[in-house]
């Protein structure tokens, strides 16, 4: 039951929203709904146990004649996924509370559509309902993106629909064909009946598409400029911080599960992609002028970095590029949320509008400073945990990889302190930056922050507090892949990861 | 022949002969009132007797398939088809309650021969014999000519109705032909006959595969597959918004009953020789109509290369041929007439009286300015476009589905491309809606019948979508 009350309580609190009287009383209850469900996400933690396997299943039949199940279950992958989106969505409610003029009723009302589409993506178990909920996320978002973006809005709108729909259209004949072979649509079904290895390779490749458009992948990111940039801010958060998290959680959840043989095969071009995407993404973020053009491209960077993980198919990569989702959801939606709050200043996004804002602004520009450094990986912040277990466990798989996967780190540090610098920094020339024209942080907008930068403290100091509820469903999805020859990844592995984290995190803090 | 045989198995006709009965009923009372203006009652009575030939049909709906004098029969499949075309004639009548009274006619006429196209159209899915096909073939195509150019003041009407009758009535004489040669061939005109005949290797064979040529010809035009394909923008547009919905939605369903009906049943034993043209016609009708439907800037021509393109997915059922495709393709058929009709009675909404047309650019704005009609209006699009979880979704699925269970995959992968390529005109008017602003005042010509046929119309494609489950269960192949 906690898990539908999970996915339907948004899309009940849309509808209240809808029918609302006034301005005031849709944004009080869409606050409140986004809060209630992040209430009852939390509930999922007292209950938890530390297994692999899927637990509050949930399991009717939608469809029985085609077998088709509403069939939802939560483990330690989706976990943090979830309470992520449910986390992030009532601060993305509280900045549109504040900055949306324009119809905000509908705008509230689309954002919890929005998180129901996406937590029922990182609930569903079975493939017709995972796919039911992974092609409805678009509408939402697609109609944020086109009303209430920027100048550029509807190509971008329709830019990001189509891309992503076209992404997935051979998903849904791969969805068949399993069906076909085996029978049935239930991912767990599928996973232990074991898919033929002739379909798994073009299975895989259908799946694998539509994942990497979400993540993007390179070669496949061109949407996610233009869909970042013209977002509203909350909704470049939601975008950025959960909707993105989408692809890399189906690579974890579906493709490595179903097709270990056909991951084998493709694990290294993908790691491949990944980097460049990593190496890439963090040179054009370097040349932007625009800072919410910058943001986005370094969630290619980053994104690159979670694919990494997953591709080197061992328990600490998988587990880090797990953490590693929610961590660049935290950031990169602190990110994007403060870039929101400068532009709703300012009305200009462009770096060279800026430079010496600390002696303007010192509370904003210090919140800055530690998304920035957040983002950046700094040890300490959650960031360098992630990052961190990725290039161990990359390492362990591919050597080559794990160093080339460093250069990206230098470059995120690079490119983050640029911007702080641009913005921060240097002297305080432009009138329109003057104290008495640019106001600070208010308490509204404060309050918006202070949550996500004591997540990332807690995350960075404990971070076992979360992985040890990621680490054996991580492990899971490792032990099912291939063996792969020199590789010394399990058991001594398992216990270990958390540990050799904390250990190294500890001593670079000091 | 014996007199009792007449009656035996008769209410396997039942909604036929009530809707009969009714249009009689109707053109007397007609007569009666044709002092006063009465379109009201009229059409009250059209929809009451269309009410009463779904009760009728739903009386024999579970009820063991029975046959009907070796020409008709009342399987699951056949009661399905009769389903859609019912909810498409009743959608037909009150969405034509603003136009009647806007070229100031009563419709007694225009009742009566949509009534009328209702009864060829779901013997279309009974037939199991190629007159009666042909015999109901008939009796809908000429209702569907006459009610094409009911709209006399307005050329282009008349342009419709002209080029559909000839074309139509050229379509015919293919279809005719080929059922003819396929009596040659077979020695019968049953369907289960010359599939006896054809089987067992008997027959005369020469005429067969032209006969099915023919009747191909015959059912590619009522379909509207490419390169049959040309009349429909041109009767979409021109005929009346009304019977568009209608015809888009009751001639498909009917024809493809036909159609499916006589390949499966009559000419399963040569499905190698008929699937690969089948196969490409469909990729052919998928792709011409989704790239032409990109270019259209008026909404009615726009839904018209949709339905070509809706035509090809559907014919994927058909080259698959399998029972589970022929449920599909009565479900993708009940979904289709929802968000279909739907989108025809949001045109009407739109349409300024006697434009019989809209273009795009009048979607501008509609979001803010209409915001419940736009609301309506991208359900069904986005229903068309297969966007889950809406009835359209769930209408491909199943045919994908048993495309690939019948080894096509390939077919369903250029399905699926096709599909997304649909998704981008559709977009556009979803758009129009809430992306752009208005350009000057837009005017609504709404009612209380269309009103109501919006918001059930738009509550099914959600609910179909929902619940795809049950109706999948209610709605039978062959």
């Amino acid at each position: 039951m906690l898990l539908s009350v999970l996915i339907f309580l948004p899309l009940a609190g849309a509808i209240i929203v809808l029918i609302a009287p006034s301005d005031g009383m849709k944004k009080a209850l869409a606050f409140g709904a986004a809060v209630a469900t992040f209430v009852v996400s939390l509930l999922l933690l007292p209950g938890w146990q530390d297994i692999a396997g899927m637990q509050f299943v949930e399991r009717y039949a939608w469809m029985p004649g085609l077998n088709i199940h509403y069939h939802l279950g939560v483990d330690g992958i989706s976990l943090w996924l979830v309470v992520l989106t449910t986390f992030l969505m009532p601060i993305a409610v509280a900045f549109s509370n504040q900055h949306v003029k324009q119809s905000v009723g509908g705008y509230l009302a689309l954002m919890l559509l929005m998180e129901t589409a996406v937590l029922g993506v990182f609930l569903a178990l079975d493939l017709v309902l995972f796919y039911v909920f992974w092609e409805f996320s678009l509408i939402p978002m697609a109609l944020l993106i086109g009303k209430w973006g920027s100048d550029n809005r509807v190509y971008a709108a329709v830019k990001f629909f189509l891309y992503t729909l076209a992404g997935s259209a051979l998903m849904l004949v791969a969805i068949l064909a399993l069906y076909f072979q085996t029978g049935t649509f239930d991912l767990l079904e599928l996973q232990s009946l074991g898919v033929p290895a002739g379909l798994q390779q073009v299975a895989f490749l259908a799946f694998a598409l539509a994942f990497a458009i979400k993540v993007p992948l390179f070669p496949f990111h061109t949407w996610l400029p233009d869909a970042h940039v013209e977002a509203p801010t909350a909704g470049s958060v939601i975008l950025a911080g959960v909707l993105l998290k989408l692809g890399t959680y189906g690579f974890v959840r579906f493709a490595l599960p179903l097709f270990p043989v056909a991951v084998a095969d493709y694990a290294s071009l993908i790691s491949i992609l990944a980097i460049v995407g990593i190496i890439y993404g963090a040179l054009v973020a370097l040349a932007q002028r625009d800072l919410k053009s910058l943001v986005a491209y370094s969630s290619v960077a980053h994104m690159g970095f979670v694919v990494l993980g997953i591709f080197a198919l061992n328990e600490q990569a998988i587990s880090g590029a797990v953490l590693q989702m929610v961590n660049h959801g935290l950031s990169t939606g602190a990110l994007f949320l403060m870039v929101g709050m400068l532009y709703e200043r300012r009305h200009t996004r462009l770096l060279s509008d800026f430079g010496g804002l600390w002696a303007s602004v010192p509370i904003f520009c210090f919140f800055f400073l530690v998304v920035a450094m957040s983002s950046a990986g700094l040890p300490g912040l959650n960031g360098f945990v992630g990052e961190f277990l990725i290039l161990l466990g990359t390492y362990k798989s591919t050597p080559l990889f794990a160093v080339l996967g460093t250069v990206g780190v230098i470059l995120a540090a690079w490119y983050l302190l640029h911007a702080f610098r641009k913005v921060a920094q240097g002297a305080l020339e432009n009138p329109a930056n003057f104290k008495e024209n640019l106001p600070d942080l208010n308490w509204k907008e404060i309050w918006q922050l202070v949550p996500i930068v004591a997540l990332f403290f807690v995350i960075g100091f404990a971070p076992n507090l979360f992985l040890s509820k990621i680490n054996p469903s991580a492990g899971a999805v490792a032990d099912l892949q291939m063996p792969v020859e020199g590789d010394t990844l399990t058991a001594d592995g398992q216990d270990l990861s958390p540990l050799i984290a904390e250990d190294e995190l500890s001593a670079a803090w000091r | 022949m014996d007199t009792a045989l007449l009656f035996e198995n008769a209410t396997v006709l039942l909604p036929e002969i009530v809707l009969a009965v009714g249009v009689m009923v109707l053109m007397m009372v007609d007569i009666g009132l044709r002092k006063q203006n009465e379109s009201g009652t009229l059409a009250a009575l059209a929809i009451a007797i269309l009410v009463l030939g779904m009760g009728a049909s739903l009386l024999i709906w579970g009820r063991p398939p029975a046959e009907y004098l070796g020409g008709a029969v009342s399987d699951g499949f056949a009661l399905s088809v009769r389903l859609v075309v019912l909810i498409a004639g009743i959608f037909g009548v009150l969405l034509s309650r603003n136009f009647l009274p806007s070229i100031e006619r009563q419709g007694g006429a225009f009742y009566s021969l949509l009534i009328l196209a209702v009864i060829g159209m779901m013997l279309m899915g009974t037939a199991t014999n190629l007159i009666v096909l042909f015999i109901a073939l008939e009796i809908f195509s000429l209702a569907l000519y006459i009610l094409s150019g009911f709209h006399r003041e307005n050329p282009r009407s008349i342009e419709a109705a002209m080029k559909y009758f000839l074309l139509g009535a050229f379509a015919s004489t293919f279809f005719v032909y080929g059922a003819a040669l396929l009596y040659g061939a077979g020695g019968s005109t049953s369907y289960v006959q010359i599939h006896e005949t054809l089987s067992s290797g008997g027959g005369n064979r020469s005429l067969v595969l032209p006969g099915i040529a023919l009747l191909l010809v015959g059912f590619g035009f009522k379909v509207s597959l490419v390169p049959f394909h040309m009349w429909t923008p041109d009767v979409y547009q021109g005929a009346p918004t009304p019977v568009t919905a209608f015809m888009s939605v009751g001639t498909k369903a009917a024809a493809f009953a036909g159609f499916l009906r006589v390949m499966m049943v009559a000419l399963p034993s040569l499905y190698e020789q008929w699937a690969a043209p089948l196969a490409i016609l469909a990729v052919l009708t998928m792709t011409v109509g989704n790239l032409t439907a990109l270019r259209q800037s008026s909404v009615k021509r726009m839904l018209a290369y949709s339905s070509v393109a809706h035509a090809g997915t559907i014919l994927i059922a058909l080259v698959a041929a399998t029972p589970a495709a022929t449920s599909a393709a009565a479900f993708y058929l009940f979904a289709y007439a929802f968000m279909n009709i739907g989108a025809f009675g949001v045109v009407i909404v739109l349409e300024g009286r006697g434009e019989g047309d809209v273009e795009q650019d009048r979607f501008n704005g509609l979001g803010t300015r209409y915001p419940s009609l736009a609301v309506a209006m991208a359900v069904f699009m986005l229903s068309l476009s297969g966007i889950p979880p809406l009835a359209g979704f769930f209408g491909k699925f199943l045919i994908f589905k048993a495309a690939v269970e019948a080894d096509l995959a390939w077919l369903a992968v250029i399905g699926v491309l096709n599909s997304a390529i649909s998704a981008y005109y559709y977009l556009r008017v979803v758009a129009a809606m809430f992306f752009r602003e208005a350009e000057g005042e837009i005017t609504c010509n709404c009612g209380p019948a269309i009103n109501f046929s919006l918001a059930v119309t738009t509550i099914a494609v959600v609910v179909i979508g929902l619940q795809p489950g049950l109706w999948a269960d209610l709605l039978r192949g062959l």
